[in-house]
């Protein structure tokens, strides 16, 4: 069985969109509320390799992308989740489950705004310490 | 009688690279705590890009960092060729052997320059001065393929900006050959030295399951049995045509590491020669007007790891977000691991076998916990940890003049 059965197979009804950009590269659309779970299926169940996350404003929402390695096949597997409440973006922290993401979700809660719950340690990563409370710098301004 | 003493390190010069803030805790001489601080040398890329047309974009990430300078902007074409339909449908065969040349030249420049450097941290200022004299010949190969020594300005989405040519092939063999007595003379020198090897073995380790949690790449992976390479996994360039190997270690320490990168070395002069051997004629552009709407991931096993480009495009002419991820975000991370539970005289190089550069190393503060609080800096601990080497080799050789 190839690791996209596999994945079929793990995430089940949890898969809301299933979009092959070519044979490489598989974007999931997921619920905000299914992407703890989810990541840790592909991570330890699955054994699939955490590469990094993306976050993008967008006009309508904050879009993440969790980008995931097959390293033996060379498929890339990024899940995408939706934050469709603009005002408080919040979502599940991962990095409880392997603490290679806890970078990643810092910069993205200082650059972007977006909130990381259970998260064990939301602080600034780049940004100095006497940044602006509220400026996000990679939101776009209206 | 203890005093506390705050001292100030820095200041955090912009023109340095990688300037990351490490805090060390130590009891004695062991090290309890570590604190990795960066951001102080954040330029703001991302946003940037988000306002240069997708041509000012490969020069703008080239000077992410002044080592890999070609790993980037690969890394970016490639994310953008993905959207328009993957490298090898668009960029023409004699670009894709000019582009993995370049790649394999930065892995020898980059590899050699960190060797140089590891030898400095443990006392070993001959390697050092050879290792660099020898990285020299490398930075005139990239003069003649490139026309500059460091931020080659080769890349561009579809294909190359500078042809190789014909007359400089057997130039650059000559290069190579003469490159691999000294590689051969820095493999010696590491692998059948004692001092080297009491120095480095079971220093700083980093197990395979620890490698897997904290997702670190490149060399640092593969010295803790994790078998990736960007290079076999997802081919770019001509590498699933080149006959080679990935270089793997299983202990996860320093030495482990210092083997991959020297063995890694033979591999890339030996891919570079066998382009020079197999390059076809032909154009070396694919002349891409319009970047459709869409998204692309592009990735590339720079000398310290898998560098991610990731780009979204609304059918403009400029990119909407452009993600970003260099190896070292996720290797640094994983100093936390190896430092703590070592001695001071071993944290420089401990934090330095991930590569990261040198004024990395140049930033830190030692808080001794017990009563007489006092702050060392970068040049201290190196003095510590060539003063331990010192006393190895008087060990092993007997008292030193």
């Amino acid at each position: 069985m190839d690791m996209r059965d596999k994945i079929k197979e793990a995430l089940g009804d949890k898969v809301k969109g299933w979009q092959e950009h070519s044979a490489k590269r598989i974007y999931i659309t997921l619920d905000k509320e299914d992407i703890y779970k989810s990541a840790e299926l592909l991570f330890r169940k699955l054994g699939l390799r955490f590469i990094i996350a993306s976050a993008t404003d967008m006009p309508e929402y904050f879009e993440i992308l969790y980008h995931f390695s097959n390293d033996p096949a060379g498929e890339i597997y990024s899940l995408r989740v939706l934050l469709r409440d603009k005002a408080h973006p919040e979502v599940d922290a991962i990095t409880p489950i392997f603490p290679g993401a806890e970078w990643i979700e810092r910069e993205i809660w200082e650059m972007l705004g977006i909130s990381f719950k259970g998260h064990p340690n939301l602080k600034k990563l780049l940004l100095a310490d006497d940044w602006p409370e509220g400026e996000y710098p990679l939101r776009n301004k209206k | 009688m203890s005093h506390k003493i705050i001292v100030p390190i820095g200041p955090y010069h912009p023109l340095q690279e990688e300037p990351e803030f490490f805090q060390l805790y130590v009891e004695g001489e062991k090290v309890v705590d570590i604190d990795i601080i960066i951001g102080y040398n954040h330029r703001g890329i991302e946003k940037l890009s988000e306002s240069k047309h997708y041509d000012q974009v490969a020069f703008l990430v080239e000077r992410i960092c002044g080592i890999c300078s070609s790993s980037h902007p690969y890394a970016y074409c490639l994310a953008v060729e993905d959207l328009l339909g993957g490298e090898a449908n668009i960029v023409p065969e004699r670009a894709l052997y000019i582009r993995t040349m370049i790649n394999e030249l930065e892995r020898i420049h980059s590899h050699l320059l960190w060797f140089g450097l590891a030898g400095h941290f443990i006392g070993y200022n001959t390697v050092w001065m050879w290792a660099w004299k020898y990285r020299e010949p490398v930075l005139d190969m990239f003069e003649m393929i490139t026309g500059n020594r460091n931020s080659y300005a080769m890349f561009k989405i579809g294909g190359v900006r500078r042809d190789i040519k014909d007359e400089d092939i057997p130039i650059l063999n000559k290069m190579l050959d003469e490159l691999t007595p000294a590689l051969d003379l820095f493999r010696g020198a590491v692998m059948d030295d004692p001092v080297i090897k009491a120095r480095l073995k079971g220093i700083g380790i980093l197990t395979k399951e620890q490698a897997i949690d904290w997702c670190v790449v490149g060399p640092t992976a593969r010295a803790s049995g994790i078998n990736i390479d960007v290079r076999r996994d997802e081919p770019y360039g001509v590498f699933d045509r080149i006959d080679w190997k990935v270089i793997l270690e299983e202990d996860g320490d320093i030495f482990a590491k210092t083997v991959v990168r020297i063995l890694e070395l033979y591999e890339s002069v030996n891919i570079i020669r066998q382009c020079l051997d197999k390059i076809p004629k032909g154009a070396i552009d694919a002349d891409i007007k319009d970047i459709p709407a869409g998204e692309g991931i592009g990735r590339v096993e720079a000398p310290r790891g898998e560098c991610f480009h990731y780009i979204k495009s609304d059918g403009t002419n400029r990119p909407v977000r452009h993600k970003i991820r260099a190896p070292s975000y996720m290797n640094v991370a994983s100093d936390k691991l190896t430092a703590v539970g070592g001695t001071i005289s071993d944290a420089t190089i401990t934090l330095a076998a991930v590569d990261p550069c040198y004024c990395c190393t140049e930033r830190v503060a030692v808080i001794n916990k017990g009563d007489n609080n006092k702050l060392m800096n970068g040049w201290d601990l190196i003095k510590l940890s060539q003063e331990k080497t010192l006393k190895l080799k008087e060990q092993y050789y007997g008292r030193l003049k």
